[in-house]
């Protein structure tokens, strides 16, 4: 009997054959902490009692959603993370380099195979790049600290299925928007998805990463791709068999199999104020809009810039619309400097702010009231997490994004 | 067998976590700073309305989105006894087990309730609604001995020989 | 008789040959600028106006600069009330397009112009030779609707300004030694005026630094006589003047003072006042957690350039948030393009869009409880930049970036 990639992951992880529905005691590679649990982390860790950390350098801590600081007690989650961090002895520490799930891939913390948790539900991410990684919350995180062991659920598998080339203005945004539509806010709720075809074959990492992000909000427990070249690639490394090997065989057990063909695909946007509220672009053609923002852990990687970038070139900002643009990491940041995408972005009047969560936490970054709408390239559109219950937050890819920026109101982009 | 009445709020389907406790409020300093927002985006009034014991009836994918944990914990700092759901989401259905606070799975109950009804929960068997008795699954050992120990601080306490 | 120049401006507005100090005199605006501050105010008290109506649209400059972008559900709806009012009225506006006072000067002020502006460091418009004054909201609503206001004819404080700045010591050393001399309330209601050869060293940004901050010694406008340089960048930025108004000979000054300017050190201005300047070596080694380079004071092209030639190759220290935040985005596309934006963000640096940042204590960059901030923006009142218990120290960009290095107070020939 083959297996799905999540049951190789777990098997090479316990030494045991596993089955979906089996709950297993694993090892755990890598954790990551964010800073607005720090806090938490910190007191629910002294409170169990543990002296010290299973693994000072397996810990990551990474300060993101409050960079920079916008209320005045943000910055007691830097200095309970600093005298955690010089308590403890860590070194793995990030503290303006933008969001946490681009740095633990981008900074070479995870590895494909790796098991991996983190303190924000997004950490389904890592799978970009064939790791098992999953969110939890601060208590649960607080044990790992001390054991380095989690007990996990052997989730079963939905295999997504992935042919052909995809239309020009089709991004893998787009894809997993579908995907998420198609199997509702809850389809793939305790399960494992996994993705495999020729289509995600010829995707990069950064497109990987997107569709791994967000299959959190179809409620999934992790979102895989076989690690292959391009990971190798991104992750500076060479891949032992082992590795390779992380693929779901032709003879394992899925729950759902669904297939797809790219031709098939076209942009779509998540409507207010669900994420599987999903739509094609072109039902929604016309309407009026009052601010884009481009960024997150979703899509503020370099390829999301410069594709936002093709359509703004030589363009500007439609009148009284805003465009904000926040790059999901300094090296993105930097990158984009160096290739010239910030100097189309910047003349194009779009308002580029330093790399963090920005406006995906709804915090900041471009808090929007009654009445309007934005559209945007992240994760999430739930009712009042970019300002009042009554802002219309439109999800979308960063191509359709910019597009709309410049008409002012929702377009398909060419 | 444990057994516990209590009044009924109802909530729809895909009641996530920014709903529970909006991203704005997360940095205050306590949960308890933190509970008056609780559901804030949907319902305002609700969070002051809820009194220890009641019990919140809601659809299916209750919790989806971030991992806050506060959002488990706010339910509980309300004096909520436990909620009711067609479903929940993964990690919020984790982090409310490791924070003692109950979490019933049943397909039928939310579309035969209104919000003010009484309920009858016994633990581990079956819900009573106007006399109708609806089963319900025993959760995995491994979930109950979290919940014995009191939640999982104190199952690591524990295991630290604290107490 | 003769006049000063900020007579010379209120004479020509009033439309009079002459005005004397503590006339009163009704005056025709040329401009009105107004910020995210209060302009929501001032649309909730035109709409309650029996005839609401703008005198002359063409006047009216608006800009959202404080909260960009927009940190919270109050701010998000003055802002929407500003822009639907600006919309609808034709009224020029701007949004993240940088500091107001930045944006004038780049796109609007001319010499000779007499302007109100919603904010308290209009004055920075003296730097061309502009009469610039801050108002509340019922003053900026009254000449809205008018097309002008009423003016008392302030006394002039003159500096003349001989020689030139050392090396490494910048004109925000000098204007702060200048207020730390003669107090915070030092020139109230007057207009301080500068002149002399020394000026002549000094380019258009450091100008700009002085005005901006006059209002920190009370004053009611800063001129600054316009030469050759002021023409230079007026024409620069496609504009002439309305009037190259110079003090005659004999004008009647309040006081005058001779600065030379190199004598000036650098320096830093202690907390919570900004008359409170001491020698910067005075405040070596005080810890601080966050460094600011920005505002419409400091956050110009040439400062950025001072900051990073401190900073090239070097790091901020890994306990210090350093703040970048170009004035403009102009200035942010010029120092896109000098590889100066690299040049911090290589060093850890927190490269933020154009804005008024932390200099406003209510956007991002706030500091928390007993946190310390060395910062190149206008105010150290206590509470400005965040936390009511937090301390703010004001230096100059080169002083705040080499601070930003140690993690403690330095001046840039220690880093």
């Amino acid at each position: 009997m083959g297996a799905t990639i999540i049951e190789k992951i777990i098997r090479n992880n316990t030494g045991k054959d596993v089955k979906p529905g089996d709950i297993v005691t694993v090892n755990v590679d890598r954790v990551m902490i964010h800073d607005i649990f720090i806090p938490f982390v910190a007191s629910k860790f002294e409170e169990m009692g543990f002296q010290k950390l299973w693994d000072p350098d397996k810990v990551v801590l990474i300060y993101d959603h409050l960079v920079p600081a916008s209320q005045v007690d943000d910055t007691r989650h830097f200095r309970v993370g600093n005298e955690f961090v010089e308590k403890y002895g860590m070194k793995n520490i990030h503290r303006a380099d933008g969001i946490c799930h681009q740095l633990m891939t981008e900074a070479g913390y995870v590895k494909p195979g790796n098991i991996v948790f983190g303190t924000d539900s997004h950490t389904t991410t890592y799978g970009c790049v064939g790791a098992f990684s999953s969110g939890i919350g601060y208590t649960e995180m607080a044990s790992i600290l001390g054991t380095g062991t989690m007990w996990v659920r052997v989730p079963e598998t939905i295999r997504v299925n992935i042919t052909g080339t995809l239309p020009k203005n089709v991004m893998a945004k787009d894809i997993i928007l579908k995907l998420i539509g198609d199997l509702g806010a809850d389809g793939a709720t305790y399960k494992a998805l996994e993705f495999a075809g020729d289509t995600v074959e010829n995707m990069s990492v950064a497109s990987r990463m997107s569709m791994s992000n967000m299959a959190i909000e179809a409620g999934a427990k992790c979102a895989l791709f076989t690690p292959d070249e391009k990971t190798a690639e991104y992750c500076e490394m060479t891949l032992t068999d082992k590795e390779r090997d992380l693929v779901g065989d032709s003879d394992a057990n899925y729950c759902q199999v669904i297939n797809y063909k790219a031709e098939d695909f076209v942009p779509v946007m998540a409507c207010p104020s669900n994420v599987d509220n999903v739509k094609p672009i072109s039902e929604l053609a016309g309407k009026e809009i009052d601010q884009v923002f481009i960024g997150s852990c979703t899509n503020g990687r370099l390829e999301d810039l410069m594709a936002a970038a093709e359509v703004l070139k030589g363009k500007k900002v439609a009148p009284f619309v805003k465009l904000i643009v926040t790059p999901a990491s300094r090296k993105i940041y930097t990158q984009a400097m160096e290739n010239g995408t910030m100097e189309i972005l910047a003349e194009a009047g779009a308002i580029i702010t330093h790399p963090s969560c920005g406006l995906c936490c709804g915090r900041t970054g471009g808090i929007l009231t009654d009445g309007e709408v934005v559209v945007a390239t992240n994760n999430r559109n739930f009712l009042g997490r970019m300002g009042t219950s009554k802002v219309g937050i439109y999800l979308a890819s960063p191509k359709s994004a910019a597009a709309c920026a410049v008409a002012g109101k929702i377009v398909v982009p060419e | 067998m444990e057994k516990f009445s209590g009044k009924i709020w109802v909530l729809g389907d895909d009641i996530d976590t920014d709903i529970i406790i909006p991203t704005e409020y997360l940095a205050l300093k306590t949960v308890n700073d933190m509970a008056p927002y609780a559901f804030s985006p949907l319902r305002p009034e609700l969070a002051g309305q809820i009194k220890e014991g009641d019990i919140i009836v809601a659809g299916k994918n209750f919790g989806c989105g971030s991992s806050r944990e506060q959002a488990p914990e706010i339910i509980k700092a309300l004096g909520v006894k436990c909620v009711i759901a067609k479903s929940f989401a993964r990690i919020f259905f984790r982090n409310s087990i490791n924070n003692g606070l109950l979490l019933i799975e049943n397909a039928q109950l939310r579309d035969v309730v209104s919000e003010g009804d009484q309920v009858t929960v016994t633990l581990n068997q079956s819900i009573e609604h106007n006399g109708n008795q609806y089963e319900i699954a025993a959760l995995p050992q491994n979930l109950m001995d979290i919940i014995n120990a009191g939640g999982l601080v104190k199952a690591m306490r524990k295991l630290n020989g604290l107490d | 008789m003769g006049m000063t120049m900020a007579e010379k401006i209120i004479a020509a507005a009033a439309g009079v040959s002459e005005v004397k100090p503590g006339d009163i005199h009704t005056v025709e605006l040329d401009r009105l600028m107004s910020n995210d501050g209060t302009t929501h105010l001032t649309i909730d008290m035109y709409n309650k106006l029996k005839n609401p109506h703008i005198a002359d649209v063409n006047k009216l400059v608006w800009i959202v600069d404080h909260n960009v972008p927009c940190d919270s559900v109050k701010t998000a709806a003055s802002h929407k009330k500003m822009r639907d009012f600006a919309k609808a009225n034709g009224i020029k506006f701007y949004e993240g397009a940088g500091v107001c006072h930045q944006v004038m000067m780049e796109n609007h002020v001319t010499a000779g112009e007499l302007i109100f502006g919603a904010d308290s460091h209009t004055c920075a418009y003296g730097a061309v030779g502009a009469f610039g004054t801050g108002v509340g909201c019922t003053d900026y609503l009254y000449a809205m609707v008018t097309g002008k206001s009423w003016l008392l004819v302030p006394e002039t404080l003159r500096f003349n300004l001989t020689g030139k700045l050392p090396e490494g010591v910048y004109a925000r050393d000098l204007i702060l030694t200048i207020i730390g001399q003669i107090g915070a309330n030092g020139a109230n209601y007057a207009a301080m005026e500068f002149g002399g050869e020394g000026l002549k060293t000094l380019d258009m940004s450091s100008r700009i630094a002085m005005c901006n901050l006059c209002v920190e010694a009370g004053a009611k406008t800063a001129l600054m006589e316009v030469d050759q340089i002021t023409l230079d960048y007026l024409k620069e930025h496609g504009r002439e003047p309305k009037h190259s108004f110079k003090s005659d000979d004999d004008a009647k000054f309040a006081k005058v003072y001779d600065i030379d300017l190199s004598t000036i050190k650098p320096i830093v201005a202690k907390p919570h006042f900004v008359d409170s300047v001491v020698d910067a070596k005075e405040c070596v080694g005080t810890h601080i957690d966050e460094a600011f380079l920005g505002s419409c004071n400091n956050g110009r092209i040439e400062d950025l350039r001072a900051g990073a030639a401190v900073i090239k190759g070097k790091k901020v220290h890994p306990l210090v948030r350093f703040l970048v935040v170009p004035a403009s985005a102009a200035v942010y596309k010029q120092a896109l393009k000098e590889g100066l934006l690299q040049i911090f963000m290589d060093a850890g640096a927190i490269v933020m869009n154009p804005n008024c940042s932390v200099c406003w204590g209510s956007c991002q960059g706030v500091i928390g409880e007993n946190e310390v901030l060395i910062s190149t923006g206008t105010r150290n009142f206590k509470g400005r930049a965040g936390h009511k218990d937090s301390f703010v120290y004001l230096a100059s960009a080169a002083t705040v970036t080499a601070s930003a290095i140690k993690g403690e107070i330095a001046t840039a020939d220690m880093v």
